[in-house]
């Protein structure tokens, strides 16, 4: 599995998403995308699950270009509350699992036990750590080969962001997947991570290996972050 | 527990280290299995590459072996054991002399220091 985009370009009204983006993508790595609010980490995101389409340029997994078929290969965890709030978890489960051929109806029985998820409750009665909780399992309970996950721990008090970080390496298969992170907690990730891709509003000014940047550099991926944001500001005044 | 990590050091070779002290103090016994890839992954919340890579490091020093199907195991090695304990001791007196040049400390003051630290120590353990 590979994932590309070629000269992107997605414009919402006046403004860039994303303004001629070039990336590639390959498995076993996980990758954390970083950036502002507004900087089009969702955006991206977006575009390789197949729920947005580039104005310009060409988004494809391992050579097919991307589309609403394609989504099928693709786990992806919105930063949004998806939920239907008359659903129970167990309810929720399985109307995720009708949805998606990928979904493993046992894997999400271990991940609801794991992360001490009760089957029975209604989603409503969920405190706000356990909806993000329920959101992660249904998005690692898909055998994907792409998972993407926006903003995961946003709101997640930090046991239950420990928690959801184990069950994440608990199931990534890096034989076969790839994983992007979208995030702006930059510090909570970083020892997760491969790479980083720095975006900063609609371009890619960044893309580093984790550990070449504190061996080479001896820099945290936060050090990196603000001295080349730090550096695009300055060429902008 | 998921740990924290200095920026100025790669990862994989703060785990290294962490794994060599636990070998060094015996929490970690010679002679017997590294908890697998996965495992330690999960227990530090450290990228599962990241842990493979500090696993081929320690093969590399001669610490570990891997054998096939079954796992990467501690060598019974206690000539190479004493010298990484003996080259760890010798980073710490650097960045302690270091540190205290900084400060503008003479070595006769420092040696005199750490004598009355360390005495002070064992009076305070009898």
């Amino acid at each position: 599995m590979t994932i590309k985009l070629k000269g992107v370009t997605k414009k919402y009204g006046r403004d860039y998403a994303l303004n001629e983006v070039n990336l590639s993508l390959q498995k076993g790595k996980i990758y954390g995308l970083l950036g502002p609010n507004g900087s089009g980490k969702s955006t991206t995101l977006k575009m390789i699950a197949g729920l947005v389409f580039p104005d310009r340029g060409e988004v494809s997994l391992s050579n097919e270009k991307v589309t609403r078929r394609t989504a099928e290969q693709v786990a992806y965890l919105t930063e949004l509350d998806m939920f239907y709030d008359n659903f129970s978890v167990a309810e929720t489960i399985n109307y995720v699992a009708s949805q998606f051929a990928s979904f493993d109806l046992h894997k999400a029985e271990q991940l609801l036990a794991e992360l001490k998820l009760d089957p029975s409750k209604k989603v409503k009665q969920l405190s706000k750590g356990n909806r993000g909780r329920l959101k992660l399992v249904t998005a690692l309970a898909r055998d994907t080969d792409v998972v993407l996950l926006d903003e995961p721990f946003s709101g997640l008090d930090p046991m239950v962001r420990e928690a959801t970080v184990k069950s994440l390496l608990r199931y990534v298969d890096l034989e076969q997947q790839i994983i992007v992170i979208a995030t702006h907690e930059i510090n909570e990730i970083e020892s997760l991570l491969d790479e980083v891709i720095a975006l900063y509003y609609g371009d890619i000014i960044g893309q580093e290996n984790v550990e070449e940047l504190r061996e080479e550099q001896g820099l945290s991926v936060l050090e990196w972050f603000k001295t080349i944001v730090q550096e695009v500001e300055e060429r902008a005044v | 527990m998921v740990q924290e990590f200095q920026a100025s050091k790669p990862i994989y070779m703060q785990i290294v280290d962490q794994i060599i002290i636990d070998i060094l103090q015996g929490t970690q016994k010679v002679g017997d299995k590294l908890s697998s890839v996965r495992e330690m992954a999960v227990k530090m919340g450290v990228n599962p590459n990241t842990i493979q890579r500090a696993y081929a490091e320690l093969e590399r020093m001669g610490a570990v072996e891997t054998r096939r199907g079954q796992g990467t195991f501690v060598i019974n090695n206690p000539e190479l054991f004493a010298t990484i304990k003996l080259d760890m001791q010798r980073e710490i007196i650097n960045r302690y002399v270091k540190d205290m040049k900084q400060l503008g400390v003479s070595s006769i003051e420092m040696i005199d220091q750490l004598k009355a630290f360390v005495e002070g120590e064992e009076e305070h353990d009898d």
